[in-house]
């Protein structure tokens, strides 16, 4: 019983990791860019979750839209003031400038907030569910469900509506979709917004379960480099089963092996990976 | 035009070998050994990120073996240090044949990546493994056995052999910049594809480039220990290690043969400036302004500092220019 608990649990995180990864696969996918920052784009929404609830008392329903919008424009700014410039350049100035950012993000978090880590109290989101024996506690469960629904309205949003078409059309010919009166930099503008809303809403879920910490940022970048290879650049489904995958592979092997191991086995699953299906598991 | 350029290198080489004379308190010898170690490593990181255009994330692996291997060898077996300096560089050579030979399949974005992932899966493997001292780390000899064990009290000896060793890796860079293989990498910075097309053999350059680069980066590593005698899983292979190699290089101008040394002429002192001023080394502030350093190089001048240099030189020279035609006629 409670290996499936285990399970549960796992597959519930994944999905978290699933709703952040997918903004690090839409820009990768649009622009073939890779944001290093992504990480640390996490770790801003958990801070903004935790200083909302802590200075104005703002419950998740609060925290989770105002985390949302700080990163939307967090995104857009990172587009438009600095990836914008250097998507022409080479691949070592596009990656120094997102890597550049996510220092600046990591290093003044720890500067400003310090090193402690802090948590939001235990009981704001309460309780926990028995499923014929299997224990979730409330909080995974809401962010679990939460992050799956916000994942499969993106696929949705990108293959059902006009925007997604649009945000489509620049990934696949920028000059045509500029003749069709597309307008590339809005629509790269909009996509960087919204990675930046799906990582700033799976801070503030992380935030009502999580230890908040200034250097979250960087093994959650780990794990959505992961989940991207593994699901295939630029697909959101993939980055959706990824996660999930990646989410029991975790849990399991830290209750088999203990926590310590769990990071050495996700990487070490990469590494895997890229030996013997360098194009990702689910890509093409 | 040769003649200053001349005069200006010599009077830097002089400038180098003289520095110890020149500023001689404790703080200032050792800074400048870490200025050299540091430029040191940058160079070695520059043959593969600067010139072949594979920017790795991950080359704390290699500062680690080379630093972790001569204090291991010395702990188990007691060797002196400096014999496990070669151990360190074979080791080095295996990881990157075992690394680079799938990656390099990849576009460059995904190298960068798997780079990241091994350097971190290294370190938590280290860090949880008895043999390697897990978190504590590894000791060198705490009193010299004899002049063997290269154990001084003052910076003075290291600065000269750091300085040694980067003359080594300069020449190198040199010699491998104006060779075939020189020209071979600078095809593939430009483009993978069209190098291929133009026949020539891309993967087994890049490895190349890797293992020479994986070897000089593992003798800065073992100099380190050499002159510190201590290392952990932080300090030998901490991600931040090899973001340093990457700022340093990338602010003096990667791929140019002094980018990295005038990068850590610059940094170096800069970061323990700000340590100073910001307040400790735990509160991460000099890691503050390496980002922004970074974010403002890539945004402005990709090329690094070197390259702004040449370039304003360009224009003056073409400035200039049709004065000598009016003088010629």
């Amino acid at each position: 019983m409670i290996i499936l608990q285990v399970i549960v649990g796992g597959l519930l995180l994944g999905a978290v990791y699933a709703l952040f990864s997918s903004g690090l696969t839409l820009i990768w996918g649009m622009m073939n860019v890779v944001n290093f920052a992504h990480g640390d784009f996490v770790m801003i929404g958990m801070y903004v979750a935790f200083w909302i609830f802590t200075l104005a008392h703002g419950g998740p329903l609060v925290f989770g839209p105002a985390a949302a919008a700080v990163l939307f424009g967090l995104g857009v700014w990172a587009y438009v003031g600095l990836v914008r410039h250097v998507m022409s350049g080479t691949l070592l100035s596009q990656m120094l400038a997102t890597f550049g950012l996510a220092l600046v993000l990591r290093y003044s978090a720890l500067w400003g907030f310090t090193s402690n880590f802090r948590t939001l109290p235990d009981d704001l989101v309460g309780g926990a569910l028995n499923l014929g024996g299997i224990l979730i506690g409330m909080p995974l469960l809401i962010a679990g469900l939460v992050a799956i629904g916000l994942t499969v309205a993106l696929h949705l949003l990108l293959t059902r509506t006009m925007i997604g078409s649009q945000l489509l059309a620049v990934s696949e010919d920028r000059a045509a979709a500029m003749l069709m009166g597309i307008r590339p930099d809005r629509m790269q503008a909009l996509a960087w917004g919204l990675a930046g809303i799906g990582a700033g809403i799976a801070g503030a879920l992380f935030a009502t379960f999580y230890p908040i910490a200034p250097t979250v940022g960087e093994s959650l970048a780990l794990i959505a480099f992961v989940v991207v290879s593994l699901g295939g650049f630029g697909s959101v489904p993939g980055a959706l089963i990824s996660g999930l995958v990646i989410g029991v592979v975790e849990a399991l092997s830290a209750y088999l092996w203990g926590p310590v191991w769990k990071d050495v086995v996700v990487y070490g699953l990469f590494v895997a990976v890229l030996w013997i299906r360098p194009q990702g598991l689910f890509g093409k | 035009m040769t003649a200053p350029r001349h005069a200006l290198g010599l009077a830097i080489a002089a400038g180098f070998l003289a520095y110890p004379w020149l500023l001689t308190s404790p703080f200032y010898e050792r800074m400048g050994a870490l200025v050299l170690l540091a430029a040191i490593s940058a160079s070695a990181w520059n043959l593969l990120g600067g010139y072949a255009g594979q920017a790795s994330v991950g080359h704390a692996v290699f500062f680690g073996a080379g630093a972790y291997l001569p204090l291991l060898l010395f702990t188990k077996l007691g060797w002196p240090p400096v014999a496990g300096v070669p151990v360190g560089i074979a080791v080095s050579a295996v990881i990157a044949l075992v690394v680079g030979f799938p990656t390099f399949r990849l576009s460059g974005h995904y190298f960068t990546m798997a780079t990241v992932a091994v350097a971190e899966l290294v370190r938590l493997v280290v860090s949880n493994w008895d043999l390697l001292g897990a978190a504590v780390g590894l000791s060198g000899p705490a009193v010299p056995r004899g002049w063997w064990d290269l154990s001084f009290r003052s910076s003075v000896p290291y600065y000269y052999l750091f300085l040694g060793a980067l003359a080594l890796v300069l020449l190198t860079t040199w010699q491998m910049q104006r060779s075939r293989m020189g020209f071979y990498l600078r095809a593939i910075k430009a483009g993978d594809r069209a190098a291929r097309s133009l026949g020539v053999p891309v993967r087994r350059y890049k490895l190349y480039a890797l293992i020479l680069s994986a070897a000089f980066t593992s003798v800065a590593g073992s100099l380190y220990a050499l002159m510190v005698g201590f290392v952990d899983p932080d300090s030998g292979l901490g991600i931040l290690i090899s973001v340093e190699m990457l700022i340093i290089a990338a602010l003096g101008g990667a791929g140019t043969l002094f980018g990295p040394l005038l990068g850590a002429v610059i940094l170096i002192p800069l970061q323990n400036a700000t340590n100073s001023w910001l307040g400790g080394t735990g509160s991460g502030a000099s890691y503050m302004i390496y980002g922004a350093i970074i974010m403002l190089i890539a945004r402005y001048q990709p090329g690094g500092l070197m390259n702004a240099w040449t370039t304003l030189q360009e224009r003056r020279r073409r400035r200039a220019a049709p004065m000598e035609v009016r003088r010629a006629a």
